[in-house]
């Protein structure tokens, strides 16, 4: 428990000396930054095995660890505390692992830009706020966690911040977060005011003692927060803007961590779900309703990064879908998987765009499989792997959710998602048609450059694609026994026996395996059909189909298809609407305000100046400066004292 | 002790007159300095007359008139020196030409 701490000094030991020396040492700036983060992995991963193991002083129910009082106010006491337990562990080894790896692929992907400290630096402070928002034992640290997260994204999104565009998408990424951000807070509030601590331990503990409604009220702004951080319905318009940043930003701040959040704080705070079941129905409507929505705008994307961030969203509202029907570890499972195959999907895809020279239009791409085989390779199991075949990672935890809300009654939850494990699987493939077979149309002068990444880049996607390939295999067989279950069942179990949704036996030859052989059966058909649309050769099995751009373009001009094709190609005009109902209407609203202000506020301030001053300009004249007046004027008040003194007391 | 409180007061108030006269009518710097000297002493002798027929207030009264002698001179030496400090950026010692304060 003693080692907790570390966890989180190395990281900001690193940012700060980054910070400090990195200006004056460019070319060795990064040196601290990686030292820091291969600290902080070594020692998370001592703890996180010590935390799974229910052994080493963790006990079943984590350990606890106080380091200072933060607010000793009267009557508002805040602790700088630490927390580990089971499902802290799980989060820790996602958030160190994959930040290692990511600092590891920069090495290679930002050898060349002058401000690599500067992007170092942003990365350590990055990796600490994650790993205190994780770590953090109350609200109130969560949400400081939180709001560092947020503040980083925004550092690191606007990282090149000479193009407009990266700035504006970090602005637009800051604001939409801090929605949320005002559901969260409000929530802490009414935490304090209900329950008069913020220890998270102890909030558990009484929550049942909160009256109903404000338990609906606390879920729900939580909730809230986390619809902001984890960027689902409404406020999913910030993420994929969020890929203007660099791509080892978007793949581990965007899709393997930060975006995470979210998830993590419903998991954490599940005795406060299950204690409002209203609004779980709202989690998991919104979970699938944003798995839909954004799967259905991946199908027409051209920029890579961008399908990979609207399937980010996908994969995120699946998640949530598996909080909302009560199959909590099946969605840290998917939380866990998704980490190391997105995070490997994002670096894939930062590999491509170095080989191709910095261009994502994947309509400029094609024929990459022989001229970069290890990022497509590794890219291959990170699309067969979300996509959910098995036996990788995606397959099994994707089943768990769908059988969790098959089996918990959820229907319609599992009809969206059944359909939306399609979709899935049809855009990454599209994608990977896309980016890696058929013909090149690379730009011919690029054509020559195109080369594999270096060691520092290709290592990295080496070691991320064991986890996405067999990382489900390992913690999540068998199914709902495997050993992730085993090492969550003590965060949840008092959650899910109040809930009454039993974790039923999984039963291969019954409904379960059903699911999953359908589930499997679907998502097979829908690559075969991205494949004969988007040409593959795959000489090994003596396949091969061409490429058939024109069908892919008949096919989105049918009649019955085309207005789809139209709204997905608009991302169904959120930002549109964002932009009229925001930036016009609201716009507006805050010019009158301004001439509110202008002219009444202003006005009023002003004017008590400008009569102060006048009437002192006015009483300024009676002081000549001449020491006689005034002493003449002491001696006849001296004389009046005097007269009233003898006229009226006595 | 001769004669009564009353002539010793009557003096007191004759001579505080005359210096505060003299403070507000003098144009001289040093003859205001001087004129405020009058005021002071004419206080301290009433004080001292009290001392002498009222004999609760003897010692008070002496103690008050020696600390009140003491901040005379010391008053006296800073105001002359302010007096001289303004002579020398003036070149002159009429008040009615130190305007500074209106300024």
């Amino acid at each position: 428990m003693a080692l907790v701490p570390l966890i989180l000094l190395f990281p900001l030991l690193g940012f700060a000396a980054t910070g400090i020396f990195g200006r004056s040492y460019p070319r060795e700036a990064h040196r601290f930054a990686m030292a820091a983060v291969i600290a902080s992995w070594l020692v998370a991963s001592v703890v996180a095995v010590g935390a799974l193991s229910h052994g080493f002083g963790f006990g079943d129910h984590g350990a606890g660890i106080t380091l200072w009082r933060w607010i000793p106010a009267i009557g508002f006491t805040a602790d700088v505390g630490l927390y580990v337990d089971s499902l802290t562990a799980c989060l820790l080894l996602v958030v160190t692992t994959i930040g290692m790896l990511v600092h590891v692929y920069s090495l290679g992907y930002m050898a060349h830009d002058p401000g690599r400290w500067r992007f170092f630096s942003y990365l350590n402070l990055f990796m600490f706020s994650m790993l205190l928002l994780v770590l953090a034992d109350n609200f109130l640290l969560v949400f400081a966690g939180w709001e560092l997260v947020g503040l980083c994204s925004y550092l690191l999104i606007g990282f090149w911040f000479p193009r407009r565009s990266a700035a504006v998408a970090a602005k637009k990424a800051f604001l939409v977060n801090r929605v949320g951000d005002m559901g969260f807070a409000l929530a802490i509030m009414a935490i304090w005011t209900q329950l008069g601590t913020l220890n998270m331990q102890e909030v558990f503990a009484k929550f049942g003692a909160v009256p109903h409604e404000w338990q609906i009220a606390i879920a729900a702004l939580l909730f809230c927060g986390a619809v902001g951080k984890s960027a689902q319905f409404p406020l999913h318009v910030w993420l994929p803007d969020a890929m203007e940043g660099p791509t080892p930003v978007s793949a581990l701040i965007h899709a393997a961590t930060m975006v995470n959040a979210g998830v993590y704080l419903v998991a954490r705070a599940n005795p406060i779900f299950g204690a409002a079941s209203e609004v779980m129905v709202v989690v998991a409507a919104i979970g699938i309703f944003t798995a839909i929505l954004a799967a259905s705008i991946a199908f027409t994307q051209t920029d890579i990064k961008r399908v990979l961030a609207y399937s980010t969203l996908s994969q995120l509202g699946y998640m949530f879908a598996a909080l909302g029907v009560g199959a909590w570890t099946a969605a840290i499972f998917h939380l866990m998987t998704h980490g190391f195959f997105k995070g490997l999907l994002f670096l894939d895809s930062g590999s491509v765009i170095h080989a191709v020279g910095d261009e994502q239009d994947m309509r400029k791409m094609g024929g990459l499989a022989r001229k970069i085989p290890i990022t497509y390779a590794t890219m291959l199991i990170g699309a067969i792997a979300i996509s959910g075949l098995p036996p990788l990672a995606g397959f099994f935890s994707k089943d768990e959710i769908l059988g969790g809300a098959f089996k918990n009654g959820f229907l319609w939850v599992w009809g969206i998602g059944f359909l939306v494990a399609g979709m899935t699987a049809f855009y990454m493939f599209r994608l990977i048609g896309m980016t890696f077979w058929g013909e090149s149309r690379v730009d011919p002068e690029k054509e020559l450059h195109i080369h594999e990444s270096p060691p520092s880049m290709t290592r990295p996607l080496i070691l991320l694609a064991i986890p996405a390939a067999a990382l489900g295999l390992a913690i999540g067989f068998p199914p709902e026994t495997g050993l992730l279950h085993q090492w969550l069942s003590p965060v949840f179990e008092s959650t899910i026996a109040a809930g009454g949704h039993a974790e039923a036996a999984y039963n291969f030859f019954g409904i379960d395996g059903a699911l999953a052989i359908a589930t499997t059966a679907l998502v097979a058909v829908a690559i075969v059909v991205a494949w004969r649309l988007f040409g593959v050769e795959i000489p090994a099995l003596r396949l091969r189909a061409e490429a058939r751009p024109e069908q892919v373009a008949s096919l989105s001009q049918a009649r019955a298809l085309a207005p789809l094709y139209r709204g997905s190609a608009a991302k169904w005009w959120f930002d549109d609407l964002n932009d009229l109902l925001f930036v016009r209407v609201g716009g507006r609203l805050a010019n009158a305000a301004w001439w509110f202000d202008r002219t009444v506020v202003d006005g009023t301030v002003n004017g008590i100046g400008t009569v102060t001053v006048g009437t002192g300009d006015r009483l300024r004249r009676i002081q000549t400066g001449h020491v006689q007046n005034y002493a003449l004027g002491i001696a006849f008040g001296l004389i009046a004292v005097a007269i009233g003194y003898l006229l009226i007391v006595r | 002790m001769s004669g009564s409180l009353d002539s010793y007061l009557v003096l007191s108030g004759l001579l505080f007159a005359i210096g505060s006269f003299g403070f507000l009518a003098r144009r001289n710097a040093i003859s205001m300095l001087m004129s405020i000297e009058l005021m002071v002493n004419a206080v301290n002798l009433s004080v001292v007359a009290f001392g002498a027929f009222v004999p609760k207030l003897q010692t008070y009264a002496a103690v008050i008139a020696l600390i009140v002698i003491a901040v005379a001179a010391a008053e006296a030496t800073v105001g002359l020196a302010l007096v001289i400090a303004i002579y020398r950026n003036r070149r002159t010692p009429l008040v009615d030409e130190y305007d500074a304060m209106s300024q």
